[in-house]
């Protein structure tokens, strides 16, 4: 590609639509977040009023949102532990052994990713409430509920890229593992999981940040108890206002961690996604 | 791992020590079991989140389950066909709202994927050539996909309020209408969520299109401007071609996920749901959650679910290549 007057000048047109398309939501969170009551139930201006940080302050109190944030830690970083684990040991598997049912295994697992969540939905309610009314083991309206359910759903997207990170390492590493008088689990701790530490970072990621974003199945399987932010965030337009402002100041303290990690692992990310894309 | 065994067996000292420090390669019977066992738990998972929920959905469609039956749900009496005998009978209310709702669909997921697609494919090229502030260029466009979804749409929400807006209040500024336009209501719902589902799933095909482009070799674009191929002839004889096994998969995924698209229309338009922003799984969601029948809702999720295996069925016949990987 060679860099013509033309492909410049089309380059500043792409990347000037295409940055404001971006960027002016992401400022009107940022500016709105500073702004008193009064500007946000006016009609809309670039700059607050007043620059005030009340907003930070105000949204713990309008709405539990401390209690949403703890219930939406916990549930995604569980949920990440146990996904990052069961897709580090299939995707062992997959990459290392051959056996009956590999390919059928794997089709299957990255087909489930496909399928529409509401197909699951009903379904999983029902077989949930049922769990509860047989066994005494509350899963709707629990975080353990959740966890189960957030746990696969990274999974597949999980075992796919890992396994593409697996089959990068060469197989000698492992056998000279062996050599020294590993088993393959030891091959697994000491030689795969090392090499493929950016895979696995990326994955940790993808996992937490399909958690915290998960908004279907928190709207049916939550209640006071247990809701997480996703849904918890849509308490501030049930009261008698709608504060604007602190909206905005809540989804951008909720958006901030997830992103920043995200941005920090893209690096490993794009990687990963490419390493899964080139075989 | 037979030549590690072979190599590993001599260098045992004494039988004691070899059982402690060997793994378990040298029990046959172990080793053909190992890669089961470390499938074991992916598989429960998925057995009781997705596929044993998936039956028991299908199930559910052939049955009468109201709400008097939800928490004893073997009693509930056979429907037959009766569930899918509601969905379709497009002269009744239900079956005209589902067949309006899966037109909007169509709409909303072809135009959302074309857009995606194309802003994704603008930018990858816009940056394919490395300048000056690409990375930061790069990472900017990526935070709309970091973003939880959730806050990305609520955001969308504010902006697109008729009297508080930003979208009205720059519409009006360049004189493009007089700022007192309904977004969330009426016929320009369905724009509405076309914008802010693309906002957010066009850096996704960024991602990727940057990643396919990442392993085209750059002699190819050396070699076609020696010939004297312009950039335009470059992209469409090279970057395309190269591109295809990626965009294949691309545009499947980006399909299937626009058409069961829940948290849009969900957190834009809470429970108020404008006809013209009425998606399939938001229509199924309501069907459900507000009348309390689950057989009709399973009924339009099976439904669903064969649309999509028959559209995803067609797709890769057509494009001529089994499904890969992803």
């Amino acid at each position: 590609m060679r860099e013509t007057r033309g492909f410049k000048l089309y380059r500043g047109v792409v990347l000037v639509v295409l940055g404001l398309f971006v960027l002016v939501p992401l400022y009107v969170i940022v500016t709105s977040s500073l702004k008193p009551l009064k500007d946000v139930q006016g009609a809309f201006t670039w700059w607050p009023s007043n620059l005030t940080i009340d907003p930070f302050v105000d949204m713990w109190k309008t709405v539990p949102l401390a209690r949403y944030f703890v219930n939406s830690t916990i549930v995604s970083v569980s949920a990440t532990v146990f996904s990052v684990v069961l897709a580090i040991l299939a995707a062992f598997a997959v990459s290392r052994f051959k056996f009956h049912g590999r390919t059928v295994f794997t089709t299957t697992v990255l087909s489930t990713q496909m399928f529409p969540g509401v197909l699951f939905l009903l379904p999983l309610f029902l077989i949930f409430v049922n769990i509860n009314n047989s066994f005494g083991l509350q899963l709707v309206g629990t975080r353990l509920g959740l966890i189960i359910t957030y746990l696969t759903f990274s999974l597949p997207f999980s075992i796919w890229m890992l396994a593409g990170y697996f089959e990068s390492i060469p197989r000698e590493l492992d056998e000279a593992a062996m050599v020294d008088g590993c088993g393959p689990m030891g091959a697994l701790v000491r030689v795969v999981l090392p090499a493929a530490r950016p895979g696995v970072i990326a994955v940790a990621i993808y996992s937490f940040m399909t958690a915290w974003g998960e908004v279907l199945f928190a709207s049916v399987m939550t209640t006071e108890a247990n809701r997480t932010l996703s849904v918890g965030l849509r308490q501030y337009s049930t009261q008698t206002n709608i504060y604007w402002n602190q909206i905005m100041a809540a989804a951008l303290v909720v958006s901030v961690p997830v992103v920043i990690g995200f941005l920090l692992a893209q690096r490993h990310f794009v990687a990963g996604v490419t390493a899964g894309a080139v075989k | 791992m037979s030549v590690a065994t072979q190599e590993a067996t001599p260098a045992a000292a004494t039988p004691a020590k070899t059982k402690n420090k060997r793994g378990p390669e040298h029990r046959p019977g172990l080793n053909r079991w190992l890669p089961y066992l470390l499938l074991a738990p992916a598989v429960l998972a998925e057995l009781l989140i997705h596929i044993v929920p998936m039956l028991v959905g299908i199930w559910m469609s052939f049955v009468k389950l109201t709400k008097f039956y939800i928490a004893n749900w073997s009693a509930a009496p056979s429907a037959g066909l009766d569930n899918y005998k509601v969905a379709l009978d497009f002269n009744n209310a239900v079956g005209q709202a589902l067949l309006k709702s899966f037109g909007v669909t169509v709409v909303f997921s072809l135009i959302t994927v074309a857009l995606s697609w194309v802003l994704g494919m603008a930018a990858a090229v816009a940056l394919q050539p490395s300048f000056r502030g690409r990375s930061l260029l790069r990472t900017l466009f990526l935070v709309p996909y970091a973003l939880p979804a959730y806050a990305g749409i609520l955001t969308w929400n504010f902006m697109l309020q008729r009297d508080t807006g930003a979208v009205n209040h720059v519409l009006s500024q360049l004189h493009l209408s007089d700022g007192g336009t309904f977004w969330l209501i009426g016929g320009n719902a369905l724009v509405s969520l076309i914008t802010v589902a693309t906002w957010k799933l066009w850096t996704f095909a960024f991602l990727t299109l940057m990643a396919g482009l990442q392993s085209i070799p750059h002699d190819l674009y050396e070699a076609a401007s020696v010939d004297g191929a312009g950039n335009l002839r470059q992209w469409r004889n090279i970057t395309l071609p190269s591109l295809r096994p990626v965009n294949l998969v691309l545009v499947l995924v980006l399909f299937l996920w626009t058409f069961s698209d829940f948290n849009t229309p969900y957190v834009l338009f809470g429970t108020a749901q404008p006809p013209a922003g009425d998606l399939i799984t938001f229509h199924i969601y309501n069907a459900s959650f507000l009348t309390w029948n689950f057989g009709t809702g399973a009924a339009m999720s099976v439904l669903l679910l064969i649309f999509l295996m028959i559209v995803t069925g067609i797709y890769l016949l057509v494009t001529g290549r089994r499904s890969r990987r992803a």
